[in-house]
């Protein structure tokens, strides 16, 4: 591989604008990782995007069922907003302490992100619960299907994203903040951000929207 | 305690199916007890399944396509026979296994053998264009390929255990829904996309990153191989379109399992959003496959016809055009369901322009030749046999994007020819020019030229004797998917076209026996220089087969066809025996967790499709944990030591200076 060519020199500066930008090699891991995970988070993006079309799509057939105005509470859906972009933050807080290798601010940070979560989770839950037991369950109608499968598909990423925080916690405890470790870490925090979008796609699409109708 | 599971599950009184299931499952049995014995076990676990090395990724990948080309092959034949001599009569299939057969035959084509087997040769090839020593995410390549695997085993499984599904490969609603079908075919389907299609999305993540991060000095994008062009592109697009894909199954098993209404015909549900979005999806899929096909002959017809790739930059930009306009065409799928004049004249519109980057690269590759020193190898006749068939199926595709025109041929047997002819003239004489093409490369000596000829004269003609009769029988109004008929006027195009699966499976045939007479030859067939074709790109820059770290040293790349410039180089310099400074090369450790997360996510997806919820739990659980274990194993890579990269490096490059030499003195 010592091998080498001189041709082609050219082709280095296509525009002839005088400057060579030569490539300089494969990234380091650390890049690699957050770019291949941004990659994901974008797909689920993508997911997500349909759900929301078939929202748009199916909010009006209600089937002579319940409209959004009539089932949302606007009190509970601004709890859930605070709680989630609160703990934005506190995930925010989690990942600068992982970054200076201190335990107690990440350990702190990372168990106040997983009690918001648990509490977007638990009012969630109940608003689902309330709504089945009045017989507004995802089977009335398919205003009522979609309405459940957006939010209920961003539930299970919070539920998912809980989990993983747990896992996230129990492996510096274990590890330390090792070099792979740290790159997880940064991983989460970019997913527990991108819910934190989506929630606002969700509360001004679904609840702000809706609440008018 | 087992769901929806009990002995009337397995079809005693349909001989078809159970005595084919028979034999699949001794075949199966006998390759294990083989294994076994002859103790070969445990090097298949240590250098084949856990392997998280690239090359040995993708030969598993195209193993997996190779198989099930077999499986989907004989449902071809099934239902070109049952076409022949169902005229007047019910033939030997009975409507409800026909309709299966139809719809497993798709769905295996396209997600099990084209998939796989383009995945695979990206995932071969990539690295070594691109001169670096693996993919982004090895591990994660791993699990893609081993969830791709499951998918298929369940497709697999539903021929002996229940029943696939009887409403084509895409399972409309809705008849796919559970009040018009409510065995567990439909589940079988979505099931194994499901975690298949978490396979490709992983892949594509994993491919996307790789070409994107992952190149060598002075690896330009503008310098990238045609094939790595296409690779992004493809890969970009399974990354846009996948997702779309899961969201729209992911509705469908809602509405099945949990009695929800994204499309069912009660509570307001909506069937024509099924249809934009599993064609949103569907579009893209089509490019997903026959864009790295268009990088394989670009490969190809460069290499063989001694030449750099005509238009480079042009070529470049057709193939993003393509990716660009491939999501905005798909509504060309159903013109004929009520979209109105305006709507449909746009997407006819759209579909006639995505044409014409098409058109470009035809030409590049038509400039390429001209003028060039042709060698018609295998890979080449794959090549040029593609160029005119594939012009074919581009004009009958522009055809039907012609709505009006569309209307008398939606759903017909011309529909059928159509696609046909761009599938296997575009994506399968792709694979299988890619396989003749990189064979030597990844086991280090060539395929039987012999054999190679036969195989593709007898699947060119095969395929024309086959499909043009559907192109006819579409004229005379024959729809697809008939089961039986009783016009007369169609019959003997039933009969010609039979006849001609008859021929391309003697072109299948011939390929096996490539396979099988290479293998016996391949020491007279070996590829000792690395550079059997006298290529231009990196792969061919290091052995045959590669070490496991691909390159001793990251090449470094100074213009477009980087290891042809290196061999104008190495001859008009005198050649310098320079002695490099080898280092210690780190790689990353086997790891067993794709084949484990594989093996709990058929538990769970045979377990959904049976309602059997104690198993789904479970599964579950055993994915989790499998991924807590990868996650807290302190070693994750090991040292290649730099004794060990110089001499193999030093036996790889005496060759090559032997092959230099050779080539200055002629």
């Amino acid at each position: 591989m010592s091998m080498t060519a001189t041709v082609g020199r050219a082709h280095a500066d296509p525009h002839h604008i005088g400057v060579v930008i030569e490539h300089r090699g494969p990234a380091p891991k650390r890049i690699v990782t957050a770019y291949g995970f941004w990659v994901f988070l974008l797909s689920d993006i993508v997911m997500f995007s349909c759900f929301f079309a078939a929202y748009a799509v199916l909010v009006s057939q209600t089937a002579d069922g319940p409209k959004g105005s009539e089932i949302f509470e606007q009190r509970n859906v601004a709890i859930e907003t605070v709680c989630l972009l609160l703990s934005s933050f506190t995930c925010g807080m989690a990942s600068i302490a992982a970054d200076v290798r201190n335990r107690f601010w990440f350990y702190l940070g990372m168990a106040v992100t997983c009690v918001l979560g648990l509490i977007f989770l638990a009012i969630e839950f109940r608003e689902f619960a309330d709504l089945v037991s009045r017989g507004y369950g995802p089977s009335r109608s398919a205003f009522l299907s979609a309405f459940f499968s957006l939010v209920g598909c961003h539930g299970l990423h919070v539920s998912a994203g809980v989990l993983w925080l747990l896992t996230m916690m129990a492996q510096v405890f274990a590890k330390g903040f090792r070099a792979d470790v740290l790159r997880r870490m940064m991983c989460f925090a970019l997913f527990w951000h991108a819910l934190d979008i989506i929630w606002v796609g969700v509360f001004s699409v679904v609840y702000l929207l809706g609440s008018g109708v | 305690m087992l769901g929806k599971l009990d002995w009337s599950a397995i079809p005693f009184d349909q001989p078809i199916p159970l005595i084919a299931g028979g034999v699949v499952l001794v075949a199966i049995l006998a390759v294990l007890i083989w294994v076994v014995v002859k103790g070969h076990l445990s090097y298949l676990w240590h250098e084949w399944i856990t392997s998280v090395d690239h090359k040995r990724i993708g030969v598993m990948y195209i193993l997996l396509a190779s198989v099930m080309l077999l499986r989907g092959g004989s449902d071809a034949i099934m239902m070109r026979v049952q076409q022949a001599i169902a005229y007047q009569s019910q033939g030997y299939l009975p409507p409800e296994h026909y309709n299966q057969i139809f719809s497993a035959h798709g769905t295996i084509m396209i997600f099990f053998v084209a998939m796989p087997f383009v995945i695979g040769l990206m995932n071969l090839v990539v690295p070594l264009q691109l001169g670096v020593r693996d993919v982004a995410f090895p591990t994660l390549n791993s699990v893609g390929f081993w969830l791709t695997a499951t998918g298929a085993l369940l497709v697999n499984l539903s021929l002996v255990i229940g029943e696939f599904a009887r409403t084509g490969w895409l399972a409309f609603p809705p008849l796919s829904e559970l009040s018009y079908s409510p065995g567990v075919g439909v589940d079988y389907y979505a099931w194994s996309l499901q975690i298949s299609g978490v396979g490709t999305l992983v892949a594509g993540i994993n491919l996307v990153t790789t070409v994107l991060k992952l190149r060598t000095k002075g690896m330009n994008y503008l310098r990238m191989p045609m094939f790595c062009w296409t690779t992004l592109a493809s890969n970009l697009l399974i990354v846009a379109a996948f997702p779309i894909l899961t969201a729209t199954l992911a509705m469908l098993l809602l509405d099945r399992y949990l009695g929800f209404h994204f499309f069912t015909n009660e509570a307001g549900g909506n069937v024509m959003m099924f249809m934009n979005l599993i064609w949103a999806w569907g579009h893209p899929e089509v490019y997903i496959l026959v864009l790295p096909a268009f990088g394989i002959f670009s490969e190809v017809v460069s290499t063989f016809s001694g030449k750099a790739l005509f238009g480079y930059r042009s070529m470049v930009l057709a193939t993003m055009a393509i990716c660009v306009i491939s999501f905005m065409v798909w509504l060309h799928h159903f013109f004929t369901m009520g979209a109105g004049p305006d709507v449909n004249a746009i997407f006819g519109i759209a579909s006639m322009i995505i044409a014409v980057p098409t058109g470009v690269k035809i030409y590049n590759w038509l400039f390429t030749m001209y003028g060039g020193r042709i060698r018609f190898a295998t890979p080449m006749l794959w090549a040029v046999g593609f160029m005119v068939t594939f012009i074919i199926g581009g004009l009958t595709g522009v055809l039907v994007a012609v709505p009006p025109a569309d209307f008398m041929l939606h759903n017909s047997m011309f529909l059928v020819a159509h696609f046909h002819n761009v599938i296997i003239g575009g994506v399968l004489f792709g694979a299988f020019a890619g396989f003749e093409y990189w064979f030597p490369k990844a086991f280090g000596f060539r395929l039987d030229e012999r054999w190679g000829k036969r195989a593709f004269w007898f699947t060119f003609l095969g395929f024309y004797i086959t499909f043009v009769p559907l192109y006819v029988a579409g004229m005379l109004g024959m729809t697809r998917r008939l089961q039986h008929y009783d016009v007369a006027a169609w019959r003997p195009w039933m009969i010609v076209a039979a006849i001609g699966m008859a021929v391309l499976s003697i072109g299948v045939i011939c390929q096996i026996m490539q396979l099988v007479v290479s293998i016996r030859n391949r020491e007279a067939l070996r590829d000792r220089t690395g550079d059997p074709w006298d290529g231009r790109s990196l792969e061919w820059a290091t052995s045959s087969p590669p070490p496991v770290f691909n390159f001793a040293f990251h090449p470094d790349v100074r213009g477009e066809d980087a290891y042809w410039d290196m061999k104008i180089a190495a001859q008009q310099q005198s050649l310098e025996h320079e002695v490099p400074e080898y280092h210690d090369i780190e790689m990353p450790r086997n790891s067993p967790t794709g084949f484990v997360c594989a093996f709990f996510a058929a538990i769970m997806g045979f377990a959904l499709i049976w309602h059997i919820w104690w198993m789904v739990i479970l599964g579950g659980i055993g994915a989790f944990a499998t991924f807590v274990v990868f996650a807290w194993r302190d070693h994750d890579e090991y040292v290649i030591p730099a004794a060990e990269v110089a001499a193999i490096d030093r036996a790889n490059l005496e060759e090559r200076r032997n092959l230099v030499s050779m080539a200055g003195a002629i």
